[in-house]
């Protein structure tokens, strides 16, 4: 299982003298992954991704594929294939003549390609489309034309450059659980390119979480969550709430931080931390009392400041003396129409110094 | 009982009128104005009936234009055992064919080259291939016959040719590259990641895609070709009369039936061109729209 289908070693990239894409990036994916290169546009995900299919070459540095170093390897005779963002479903041709496209340019037997185009079409189960032209097919199932086309020829790699953005939110999701199937029925290892955080987090078994043409972090998605490394992880992966604070020492494997509205706090950290801390909590681990918490717990009192209804959850915002914004979610488990607390209410918002996050940069 | 039953249908009746009386004419519904209607029947008018009186002419059983005398086919066979006539036609059908399918072929190239690269003189080139569509004819008919006659090349079919060609290859090379601009680049890619090489990836995506612009180029070529009048008058030697060229001597002698019925045949075929040309975009733009 651990052995690394694609080694990327210290590539970086230049367009032209100034623009920087991609900056001494080293990441190795094992066979199988289900693999997310996640990150805001501009990050060099997709440049990462163009890079392994070989339509962009690395100003230094090594790609490896399936332990043969693909440089000077030409795009067609690389063991990867790619479902491109648009689709690039051929127009001209119909369904079984785009999913065959990649068997018959090799010089495969048409008698074999048949087969396998009928193989690869129930796969993506568009079985009975054979005939039909793009034009006459949905944004979904030109989707699935583009994987069947790419999975016909099993490559070692798929690449999937953001392959759900054009879909709507409720295909979306079905495409999700889908490309999960997929990998599983296949086995072989996807990478994909997304800049939206819940396709990574709910598809792939590990995420890349990519910036400015770094790789920020590398992780579980439970672990990026839970665990993020810096500011721009634990804000880019979910909400979070960031308190600045300084070090004021440490004590018994706690360190001791000072930050306006909290006062001087105690939470569990292990490592180095210099002068400036950021103290960060999600959402959904802050409770809300109209009394003061018990002993023990990190608080800050404030006032309602605005409530935003999700139906399953609300975001409720709190507003303290000082200009800090607490933001808290609350979860709508009862039948009423009334949420727990109102617009201007004074509140105490609490949580565990377990589940306070210490991010030194 | 029997009032009530009648009573229904006058009632419908009189209510339909008020259904389809006169609807006010929104913003944007231009071809609702009056004055428009009127204006757009004249230049339709203005701009097709000198073509019907052409045609309507060249089957008038009169040896002058001007008085309709009866109908007749005797001026198309004239015109069919015009000696000069067939010559300067068949000249014309050689020059189009051979000057369309070289200046599409090169001007393709030329179009996908502007298109696909940037190369340093690229803005140069860009300016310096409209030169030919700019630059009044009757200088570039001068110049090609300063041309031949500084290389010391006699007039004849072949300098004409040459000289279609010339000024064709822009307007195919203008006609695929705004075709070229509505390209999905990563089509190409797809079709290297898929195992296509260079040639198999133009030869699969790139030349289909092309193919209404190609069509069109051609046709464009055709037309400019087959009814050049001035830059062919310069190029032309002895013995290589065109068909306009033709016309246009015969036409100094008097305007007989016969001369429109050879412009009858000229403009039928050309039309003919065009409808399979349009066929022929309207097939393959049609799965080509959709992405």
């Amino acid at each position: 299982m651990s052995r690394a289908i694609v080694s990327i070693q210290n590539v970086s990239k230049l367009f032209g003298s100034k623009v920087v894409a991609l900056d001494d990036v080293s990441l190795d994916i094992e066979e199988g992954e289900f693999f997310a290169l996640l990150g805001p546009s501009g990050c060099g995900k997709t440049t990462l991704l163009r890079m392994l299919a070989g339509f962009e070459i690395p100003t230094s540095g090594r790609v490896m594929i399936d332990g043969e170093d693909m440089e000077g390897v030409d795009p067609n005779r690389r063991p990867v294939n790619m479902v491109f963002q648009s689709y690039a479903v051929f127009p001209h041709m119909n369904v079984a003549s785009n999913v065959g496209y990649g068997l018959k340019v090799t010089g495969v037997p048409r008698s074999e390609i048949d087969a396998q185009v009928e193989e690869a079409l129930a796969l993506v189960k568009l079985d009975g489309y054979e005939q039909r032209m793009p034009s006459q097919l949905s944004g979904g199932q030109r989707q699935r034309v583009a994987l069947a086309r790419a999975l016909i020829k099993r490559p070692k790699v798929l690449l999937l450059d953001e392959p759900l953005s054009a879909l709507d939110a409720k295909l979306r999701e079905a495409m999700q659980l889908e490309l999960v199937r997929l990998r599983n029925a296949v086995g072989i290892t996807f990478i994909i390119v997304t800049h939206d955080q819940n396709e990574a987090l709910s598809m792939a078994n590990r995420v890349a979480v990519m910036n400015g043409g770094r790789v920020a972090q590398v992780a579980t998605p439970a672990e990026l969550y839970e665990f993020p490394n810096s500011r721009f992880v634990a804000d880019f992966i979910g909400k979070i709430n960031l308190l600045e604070a300084t070090v004021a020492g440490m004590e018994n494997g706690r360190l001791l931080a000072e930050a306006p509205g909290l006062g001087r706090v105690a939470v569990p950290f292990s490592g180095a931390a210099h002068d400036e801390i950021g103290l960060a909590i999600r959402p959904e681990k802050i409770r809300l009392d109209r009394g003061e918490p018990m002993e023990g717990r990190l608080k800050i009192r404030g006032r309602v400041r605005e409530i935003a209804y999700y139906g399953d959850e609300s975001h409720v915002f709190i507003e303290d003396g000082g200009g800090i914004i607490i933001t808290a979610n609350v979860a709508n488990d009862t039948r009423t129409t009334r949420g727990p607390v109102s617009v201007g209410d004074e509140v105490w918002a609490s949580w565990a110094p377990a589940d306070t996050l210490v991010l030194t940069e | 009982m029997k009032t009530e039953t009648i009573a229904q249908p006058v009632n419908a009746v009189g209510r339909a009128p008020r259904l389809r009386a006169k609807r006010r004419i929104l913003p944007l519904e231009y071809t609702r104005w009056r004055s428009l209607q009127v204006l757009l029947a004249a230049i339709f008018i203005f701009l097709y009936f000198p073509i019907v009186s052409l045609v309507a002419f060249s089957f008038n059983n009169s040896k002058r234009n001007v008085t309709w005398q009866g109908f007749t086919f005797d001026y198309y066979v004239k015109a069919y055992h015009n000696a000069g006539l067939h010559e300067a036609f068949i000249h014309s059908m050689i020059i189009a064919s051979v000057s369309t399918l070289v200046s599409t072929i090169a001007g393709a190239m030329l179009g996908l080259a502007l298109y696909r690269f940037r190369f340093g003189l690229k803005g140069f080139v860009d300016g310096w291939i409209s030169l030919p569509i700019v630059i009044p004819e009757v200088c570039m008919g001068v110049a090609m016959l300063a041309f031949f006659a500084l290389i010391d090349f006699p007039l004849g079919l072949t300098t004409i040719i040459v000289s279609h060609i010339a000024f064709s290859i822009p307007f195919v090379a203008v006609v695929i590259r705004a075709r070229m601009a509505g390209f999905d680049e990563s089509l190409e890619e797809a079709s290297r990641d898929l195992g296509a090489n260079q040639l198999q990836t133009f030869w699969n995506i790139t030349l289909p895609y092309m193919v209404p612009g190609l069509v069109a180029g051609a046709l464009l070529a055709f037309t400019l070709s087959l009814d050049d009048f001035v830059i062919t008058f310069f190029t032309s030697g002895p013995g290589s009369t065109t068909f306009p060229i033709k016309i246009y001597s015969m036409v100094r002698f008097s305007v007989t039936p016969e001369v429109n019925a050879a412009s009858t045949v000229l403009i039928v075929l050309t039309l003919t061109l065009t409808v399979i040309a349009m066929a022929i975009q309207g097939r393959s733009g049609k799965h080509m729209a959709a992405k």
